[in-house]
């Protein structure tokens, strides 16, 4: 291996590494910390279904942002969807051997990853014109959206314009996650969409990224509105 | 009435474009040491204040999971920026629940995050300098911890957290409010808010009784100190002696008496008001439940029950289990506490009292929710019952009903302006603007509808309204409990039987 290839790869597994142990971390911080009271926002469900309910649904469909504003709701639920998308369209680069069915659902990642641009320059643009959002931002708002919008776009990049080898993209990849590394395919487009999605791994423990898990930890939303039939205890 | 300009009212809720600094110069007074030792807290500014307040607001951080929490996953979308009615009142930017929050992390993020360590002016974070320091005090006393931001927060996150630990950060280094603070010393020395004396609070009974005798005829009780009740009333001190607030007090002995329940106040804990809330103060909080629960044992009662206050109710439905529980020696087929309305409510249920509503034919009545308990406990057991059972109890006294638009109760609702320990005078411009958006809601069914009563149950908004409604124009004699529309309507009898 090239030393190229050889530090793009230290490179690569320090990323994952981080945005693992990271993640993990933060989320370890968030469980262990007490909740001195219960604070649940109400109406709350009356019962653990009815609370894991309720959270779910903030989860999977932004109620609570669908309820505070719609504009800023469809740029987020859009933008959030077709990422799930094209996360799972992605899988078909880290397994090997693919089943069948997965060659007939996948292309929905290309139309996802279409959707997700424009929601992403949308949101920025709000950021950027909206005064009361752009009151609020500081630049890190701003650089994970434009890190985004840079991934998306380098992804596009090579479906759309310029030819890639997804086969060596692919063993690259497969070698990673095999732990039998083998040589990054020297290609400008993949190694910067591939780097730019490194710094988003790394960057997103670090960052309001941990919204995604951090949310799950929200005492407003997880808790149950039962304090005077089950007596929370709290050690302070 | 002070000099304070107020738009002209027409029914809608506009969302004014950011005028910085509008409020800035709006400042409830800090306290003097005389209210801040009492509560353990510095005399005045300590000099490591820096030191002293990042390492609190450390210790509140692995402490509390909400804030915590809070503090990271904000991802500024911008939805909560037009949902505070400080903000929709005053178009100052600090006042969107964001912004507000932004002055705590800032400061968290400069010495607890490595983003903040290393690149500061990237990611927004700022040293604690004394700038910093007056925002603090500025705006976390301009926040009257509503939680309306939160329902509209993807995350649930809730600016109250922020204002209550920035303001326990404040006591802590030495610049407490002095609102605040001296209220919660009344209630460590005389047991309420007002210092009213055991001796006064008899005689305010006492009169009560007179004239409840002489209005109706009925020998209905006011007891006080009475060991061995069956019922331990504690409700928010104002109901003894501010106007409307009495009314209400009027109505919960009428009921009591109607449903042939024995009950009392206590001269000890004679305030169900819990002012520790609003500085984050856990301590002073439990301290003041535990006065309620030594009496409720004390007396031996069977049922705690509690009066009409917004704030309290949070405290007493979702905090006192925590902070002074177990609650056993307590009749357990009723809930600990049980709300007035709770109580009402189930006697109008099983048709244990009658209501002569043509007493209410005068009135339009519409109902407020109050913020804490709309957005921070529950009634009846059942979801959304602090928004049925008053519903409930008003349309069971009165014929002329009507809510206000959709998006400004039940959950939604704005809150009064003057809640979360901002009811003093130092802050009257701040409490009359922000009561615009319920004004408008208010005006709307007053011209739409004809409606001439504000039914409430919570002591401070109670206050709050009838203070600031006439800057807008309006009466404050339309202002009035819910118990107030009860016991004007209530059907009497000498002897009940149930």
């Amino acid at each position: 291996m090239s030393p190229f290839s050889l530090l793009y790869t230290a490179l690569a597994y320090a990323a994952i590494l981080v945005f693992i142990g990271g993640f993990l971390y933060r989320i370890w911080v968030y469980a262990k910390t007490p909740e001195p009271l219960v604070i649940v926002g109400t109406p709350g469900a009356k019962t653990s279904l009815g609370t894991a309910a309720r959270l779910g649904m903030d989860v999977v469909f932004f109620t609570s942002l669908f309820k505070g504003n719609k504009a800023i709701w469809i740029g987020a639920y859009v933008f959030h969807g077709a990422l799930c998308l094209i996360i799972f369209r992605h899988l078909r680069y880290i397994f090997e051997p693919l089943p069948e069915w997965f060659m007939y659902v996948q292309p929905i990642g290309i139309y996802a990853g279409l959707a997700a641009l424009p929601a992403l320059l949308y949101l920025w643009a709000r950021r950027l014109l909206h005064e009361r959002t752009r009151y609020i931002s500081s630049f890190s708002d701003h650089f994970a959206l434009l890190l985004l919008i840079a991934i998306v776009g380098t992804g596009l990049l090579m479906k759309f314009a310029v030819r890639t080898d997804v086969v060596a993209a692919k063993a690259f990849i497969l070698g990673l996650v095999r732990l039998h590394p083998v040589p990054a395919p020297v290609d400008f487009w993949f190694l910067l969409h591939f780097t730019l999605v490194l710094v988003l791994l790394v960057y997103f423990p670090f960052s309001k990224l941990m919204h995604a898990g951090g949310i799950f930890f929200s005492p407003t939303r997880n808790q149950m509105d039962t304090p005077r039939s089950r007596r929370h205890v709290a050690p302070f | 009435m002070a000099d304070i300009a107020v738009p002209e009212l027409d029914g809608h809720i506009r969302i004014p474009l950011i005028h910085e600094g509008a409020t800035a110069h709006y400042h409830t007074q800090v306290a003097g040491p005389e209210h801040q030792k009492p509560l353990g807290y510095p005399g005045e500014l300590v000099d490591n204040w820096q030191e002293v307040a990042i390492n609190k607001l450390g210790e509140i951080l692995e402490t509390n999971k909400a804030l915590k929490v809070f503090m990271d996953i904000c991802v500024k979308c911008g939805s909560c920026t037009d949902k505070c009615h400080y903000f929709l009142g005053t178009a100052d930017p600090k006042n969107m629940p964001v912004a507000r929050q932004d002055l705590l992390r800032k400061v968290y993020r400069r010495y607890f995050t490595l983003g903040g360590k290393l690149f500061p002016k990237l990611v927004g974070a700022e040293d604690l300098t004394e700038k910093v320091l007056d925002e603090w005090y500025t705006y976390y006393n301009q926040c009257s911890q509503c939680r309306r931001c939160s329902v509209f927060c993807p995350y649930g996150i809730d600016t109250a957290e922020f204002s209550m630990a920035a303001r326990r950060i404040m006591g802590e280094i030495g610049k407490g409010n002095k609102y605040c603070n001296e209220i919660v010393n009344k209630v460590f020395t005389t047991g309420n808010n007002l210092g009213i004396p055991g001796p006064a609070l008899e005689g305010t009974l006492e009169f009560l009784e007179e004239e409840v005798k002489e209005d109706t005829g009925v020998d209905v009780r006011f007891p006080m100190d009475e060991k061995g009740a069956e019922v331990l009333l504690i409700t928010p001190s104002a109901d003894f002696f501010s106007a409307p607030h009495v009314d209400s007090l009027v109505g919960y002995a009428k009921v009591f008496h109607q449903a042939g329940v024995s009950w009392t106040v206590s001269s000890y804990a004679s305030e169900f008001a819990n002012f520790g809330m609003f500085i984050g103060d856990f301590h002073a909080m439990r301290k003041i439940a535990q006065r309620i629960k030594d009496m409720a044992q004390d007396f031996g009662v069977k049922r705690v029950i509690v009066g009409e206050c917004g704030h309290a109710w949070r405290v007493g439905h979702s905090f006192w289990n925590t902070l002074v529980g177990p609650w056993d020696f307590l009749d357990q087929r009723y809930p600990v506490p049980q709300h007035i309305c709770e109580f009402t409510y189930d006697l109008v249920q099983r048709g244990a009292i009658k209501f002569d509503k043509s007493k209410n034919d005068h009135r339009v009545v519409t109902f407020h929710d109050s913020c804490n308990v709309a957005r921070a406990s529950s009634m009846g057991g059942f979801e959304g019952g602090q928004f049925e059972i008053p519903r409930a109890l008003i349309r069971a006294c009165c014929n002329h009903y009507v809510d206000m638009a959709e998006e400004t109760i039940r959950e939604k609702t704005y809150c009064c302006g003057g809640g979360g320990g901002l009811l003093t005078d130092d802050l009257i411009e701040l409490r009359v603007q922000g009561t615009l958006p319920r004004a408008q809601a208010l005006h709307q069914v007053m011209d739409s509808h004809g409606v001439n009563f504000l039914a409430l149950i919570c002591a401070i908004c109670k206050a709050q309204f009838t203070k600031v409604l006439p800057y807008y124009g309006m009466d404050m004699e339309m202002v009035g409990g819910v118990h107030q529309l009860i016991s004007d309507a209530i059907v009497l009898e000498a002897n009940p039987e149930i």
